[in-house]
């Protein structure tokens, strides 16, 4: 039987009926057009569609969406505000960390939860950071690199602001 | 990912959730964090008519840990909360370790201790510490409760002594006895991520150089995670050596029942328990030193 839920996306809420057996993923692409999350595997293994959940990243192909009733959830598409990109989008780009663009999403999602808790992570905390996220072109170098920078950007931006 | 559709509760009392699950009977499962049920549901592996979340029961996400008594771990706390819990990181070393060696951030933050040892893989990182560690599990039922010690709990892969409408509530493991040291070991094919070939949790106690006991459990290995128990008499009552090392190697590997699969042979599995039971012995006799 479909339970009504409210989902709290990108500040946004939604009030929406949905069958138990829906994932998180499903609901935000299908009903709520967000398709920036992906879905790759289906099992939790690939990080594609990972997103924020109260803060920490989860795989929402592995979360049902009536058990983040009332909870925030960030997707890829809660990092820019408006035209401004979020510092690890635009590190992304700078840094040639975009190839297919399939695993984008997750890969900035994990470096998200990494650097909020980590604002200062070395490469091999960026790498364990990111080992729940495959990319299929296995252009990780470069996305390292990327996360690396986002933090100095996120750093030198807080600084800035005290 | 689409899956056949089932009912969902979430009890906020481990009392409610047990009387749904009597209620509901066959086809109703408890969901911690999802991570393996959805994945068995997933694949068809399982059929689900109703799932029962444990999120909203309140009292079982804690982590406590009480001096000169042990550490309790709710059934709801998540395998990141306790990798990184500072009692557990400072106290029960192995246990966060294992923790953290489970699967990928993102399972670790909606995955638990106690799911994993629900799921009952034969490779479960969390279980062979807490098992040398005599970890005991409550389940609760309608009908009160019981304590089980973890080296009972296992039946085979996927199969626990976990009867129809008991719910695993929390897992308890006991203040270290003085002299005491613990490891885990662990190789996978494709690095941390990848569900471990053969992972070792090892304890002993040392007094003056002399190992005077010493506990091996070893995962993947085995129908269930299994005791080495010929390869712990190699150690006990002895000081440790090189030699004695090698010795007890070949000892645990000779007990061990490996299979062949797609993440390890038969044959190199032997090898790395040989090779991973000497490291986690050797360890844990270190750690016993440090303190």
């Amino acid at each position: 039987m479909k339970q009504v839920i409210t989902l709290k996306v990108n500040g946004d809420s939604y009030s929406l009926a949905v069958e138990p057996s829906r994932s998180l993923n499903e609901v935000l692409r299908e009903d709520l057009n967000l398709t920036g999350t992906k879905l790759g595997c289906g099992d939790g293994d690939c990080g594609a569609c990972t997103v924020l959940v109260n803060g920490r990243s989860v795989s929402s192909c592995l979360t049902l969406a009536v058990s983040v009733d009332g909870k925030d959830i960030t997707t890829v598409e809660g990092l820019a505000s408006g035209e401004d990109l979020h510092p690890i989008q635009e590190a992304f780009i700078e840094h040639g960390a975009i190839q297919c663009g399939f695993c984008s999403a997750g890969m900035e999602m994990s470096a998200l939860n990494l650097l909020n808790q980590n604002p200062e992570p070395t490469d091999e905390e960026i790498r364990q950071a990111i080992s729940g996220n495959l990319c299929r072109c296995t252009g990780y170098y470069k996305i390292v690199d990327a996360i690396g920078a986002a933090a100095k950007k996120m750093n030198t931006k807080k600084t800035k602001k005290n | 990912m689409s899956l056949a559709k089932f009912e969902y509760y979430t009890p906020n009392s481990v009392e409610n959730a047990c009387k749904l699950l009597t209620e509901q009977g066959d086809g109703a499962y408890i969901m911690a964090g999802g991570t393996d049920l959805l994945v068995k549901i997933h694949k068809g592996a399982m059929k689900a008519k109703a799932i029962i979340d444990l999120q909203k029961v309140k009292g079982i996400d804690g982590i406590s840990y009480e001096k000169g008594k042990g550490l309790t771990i709710g059934a709801m706390a998540r395998l990141t909360d306790v990798g990184n819990h500072p009692d557990i990181k400072t106290k029960y070393p192995a246990v966060s370790k294992a923790a953290l060696a489970t699967a990928n951030t993102q399972i670790r933050n909606m995955g638990t201790v106690a799911g994993n040892l629900c799921n009952a893989a034969p490779s479960a990182d969390n279980a062979p510490v807490l098992m040398v560690m005599g970890a005991v599990v409550t389940l609760k039922s309608i009908k009160g409760e019981r304590l089980v010690p973890l080296v009972e709990f296992f039946q085979g892969p996927g199969m626990t002594v976990i009867k129809k409408g008991e719910i695993l509530t929390s897992i308890f493991v006991p203040e270290p006895p003085n002299g005491s040291g613990v490891s885990y070991q662990y190789l996978s094919a494709r690095g941390k991520v990848d569900i471990a070939a053969v992972c070792v949790g090892a304890m002993v106690i040392m007094d003056g150089g002399i190992c005077k006991d010493a506990k091996i459990v070893l995962g993947a290995v085995a129908p269930v995670p299994m005791r080495a128990k010929d390869a712990e008499k190699v150690v006990m009552g002895k000081r440790l050596s090189t030699e004695l090392l090698e010795k007890l190697g070949l000892e645990a590997s000779r007990e061990s029942r490996p299979i062949t699969d797609m993440r390890a042979s038969a044959e190199y599995r032997r090898i790395l328990v040989a090779v991973l039971s000497a490291r986690a012995i050797e360890e844990a006799a270190k750690n016993a030193s440090k303190k």
